[in-house]
């Protein structure tokens, strides 16, 4: 038995199962239980070490070797299985209680496995290729919550193949770098195709607008789940170049890039937030933002780790979740998410409008909520390097509040007495508010997550320490 | 006589692409394809063994054969496109452009990525170079798949002379037949949602 079977080949397998299910309620179930177990697994069974459960021995192995290629899996990426197959659950739970389509369930399923195969394959050229393969895969999750192939579902699956040739070109070239490191013509073709190749597949400025595109012609959730895997996937495969090669580590020209991208992408993404007019746009520029975060979280390096970066990442999963999942109920009773049509929504779903304005202040940073410690603690650590970085962020910042602040005043307009009993059902309202208080208590105890977050850098053997 | 093939199919290769990009009978779009899979396979099996190869050209066809569950009838162009510079004179103007840019660059590239022919860092960058043209100047998610398969082909030539595991090369005709799929794929659903 090897680690791989249980984390990526179990979870592909079985969601070619649930593909032919029909019951939506069984599949959801399904899906649920099953990266439950995952997710108790990864935290229970340990890698390499000889089990005996009742006289049975038993011993999971680190590696699978697949037609000479290998997937190591070892018990340092179990905690990043944890967190995989947690926020899967916690999807699969916003599916069931927004009722929405059950055929994400698979799609979803075979992505993160891909997914987890990227992060784990050896020699990690390999990845992309896997990468592209969670992409197409990708394609029918979207098309699936949308009414026509729209263009950003096709700008997605453009750039995002974009990205292959680069990575694997400098893949090739960073072997020859690892055997002549001298030779620095070789090292600024490397690095120039590696940046080239990052820039599509983490949708970095001006390659990112497929992201409001793709976020205005889907389902809230199925969007959801795209920007949350593909940049965090994308963010770690990242980290793996930076672990592998010190030249990259150890570049001040990767410190500038990394500042520059992480500060064009929260900016922007908080100045257009603040225009925006349709709540999933207002998603999606938010979303940008995030990812501009983790740019300026992961530069952040040297004594402070990856840590910065893998503290956002919990905070943040729950509240995309949630502010997707607040969306979808809204979205099934609306004809758009534009504010023309929330008008006034706030009385009739008060559960869903909450949700959506805590998870908008989440991303802005309001204190006692969940996005508040890792903001302060951004902000503190910037404004020591640069205090115009701060006042950047902060012009950012504002923008999103603005969008957060035009969003509760519109769900508030014209505000009439006839209908005050709220329209979602018993267990969306439980769920809702179980979401919200979630939010509160992770901006008032942001060391719940730590038992996790603390573990998930010791994947890198440099950038973790 | 290695260098007379070589222009053939250097010759055939480009004349393809530009039929594929002119092309609005998808007949004569998936014919086009055909050929310029031809043209990989020959520019990739002067690097790899010719065993490897033909892998290039059968999953080629393969992809010409899914793509084929386009309606017969269909038509590529359709009004979507035509904010666009549509008129063939334009379309082979650009190819031109294309053709005389890429073979600019593609002594000092070959250099760089250290391939000994520069007819194959040429051809491989001028189907790259195709491909982001005709991804450029459409929407139609058909002729996305199309430029994006022109992409790869490209890229596949390229990398086939500083890589020649067959692994790799096994999933890259995954993402060509995945890409295929995808396309037909979002045909049939589109039909689907047009119809009901």
């Amino acid at each position: 038995m090897t680690s791989s079977i249980i984390w990526i080949f179990l979870p592909a397998i079985f969601a070619i199962i649930l593909w032919f299910i029909p019951s939506r309620k069984l599949t959801i179930l399904l899906g649920i239980g099953l990266s439950a177990i995952l997710a108790l697994l990864a935290w229970l069974l340990p890698i390499d070490t000889l089990l005996n459960i009742s006289g049975l021995s038993l011993k999971i192995s680190s590696a699978t070797t697949i037609l000479g290629r290998q997937l190591i899996l070892e018990s340092n990426n179990q905690p990043l299985m944890i967190f995989l197959y947690l926020s899967l659950l916690i999807w699969y739970i916003c599916i069931l209680v927004t009722d929405t389509y059950h055929k994400l369930v698979p799609y979803s399923l075979i992505i993160v496995a891909l997914l987890i195969s990227a992060i784990v394959v050896k020699p990690f050229l390999y990845a992309s290729l896997l990468i592209q393969v969670s992409i197409l895969i990708s394609i029918p999750l979207l098309r699936n919550s949308s009414s026509s192939t729209g263009r950003g579902i096709i700008r997605f699956l453009a750039f995002q193949t974009f990205s292959l040739p680069f990575i694997l070109l400098s893949g090739w070239l960073l072997t020859g770098v690892a055997v002549s490191p001298e030779d620095l013509s070789l090292t600024n073709q490397a690095s120039i195709l590696l940046g080239l190749g990052f820039i599509f597949l983490l949708s970095i400025f001006p390659f990112n607008n497929w992201i409001p595109l793709l976020a205005e012609e889907v389902h809230p959730l199925s969007s959801a789940f795209i920007l949350w895997i593909f940049p965090t996937i994308g963010l770690l495969f990242g980290c793996y170049f930076l672990d592998s090669y010190a030249w990259i580590r150890d570049s001040s020209q990767l410190s500038n890039i990394l500042e520059y991208a992480g500060l064009i992408m929260v900016v922007m993404g908080g100045l257009w937030a603040a225009f925006q007019k349709n709540l999933k746009r207002m998603f999606a520029y938010a979303m940008i933002m995030e990812t501009g975060y983790s740019l300026l979280a992961i530069n952040l390096r040297g004594s402070l780790g990856m840590q910065p970066f893998f503290n956002y990442l919990i905070p943040r999963t729950i509240t995309i979740f949630l502010w997707t999942s607040a969306l979808s109920i809204l979205i099934n009773k609306i004809p758009s998410a534009n504010f023309t049509d929330i008008k006034s929504l706030a009385v009739k779903y008060p559960y869903s409008s909450a949700t959506i304005i805590f998870s908008q202040f989440s991303f802005v940073g309001l204190p006692l909520l969940a996005g508040f410690p890792n903001q302060i603690f951004l902000w503190e650590q910037l404004n020591r390097i640069s205090p115009s970085i701060t006042i950047l962020m902060l012009i950012a910042i504002t923008g999103l509040a603005m969008g957060a602040i035009r969003t509760l005043a519109v769900l508030l307009l014209s505000y009439k007495q006839e209908s005050l009993i709220p329209s979602e059902s018993s267990v969306q309202k439980i769920f809702l508010m179980v979401g919200i208080l979630l939010l509160v208590i992770l901006g008032l105890f942001p060391s719940l997550t730590d038992p996790l977050t603390t573990k998930l850098p010791l994947m890198f053997s440099h950038l973790g320490r | 006589m290695q260098i007379a093939l070589d222009v053939i199919f250097l010759i055939v290769t480009i004349g393809s692409s530009i039929s594929l990009f002119l092309g609005r009978n998808w007949k004569q779009v998936l014919i086009s394809l055909g050929v310029q899979y031809f043209g990989v396979f020959w520019f990739v099996q002067l690097s790899w063994p010719l065993s490897l190869a033909i892998i290039k050209l059968i999953s080629g066809l393969i992809v010409c054969v899914i793509l084929a569950f386009y309606s017969e009838e269909y038509e590529v162009l359709t009004a979507q496109d035509t904010s666009w510079p549509q008129g063939n004179v334009f379309k082979i103007f650009s190819a031109g452009l294309i053709v005389t840019s890429t073979l600019a660059i593609s002594r000092q590239a070959s250099f760089w990525i250290g391939i000994s022919n520069p007819i194959v860092m040429w051809i491989g960058l001028y189907l790259i170079g195709m491909g982001i043209h005709q991804l450029g100047i459409t929407a139609q998610s058909e002729r996305v798949i199309i430029a994006l398969l022109t992409l790869i082909s490209g890229f596949e030539i390229i990398y086939a002379n500083v890589e020649t595991s067959s692994l790799v090369a096994a999933l890259l005709v995954t993402i060509n037949i995945g890409l295929a799929i995808v396309g037909v794929y979002l045909h049939l659903m589109d039909q689907r949602d047009g119809s009901q």
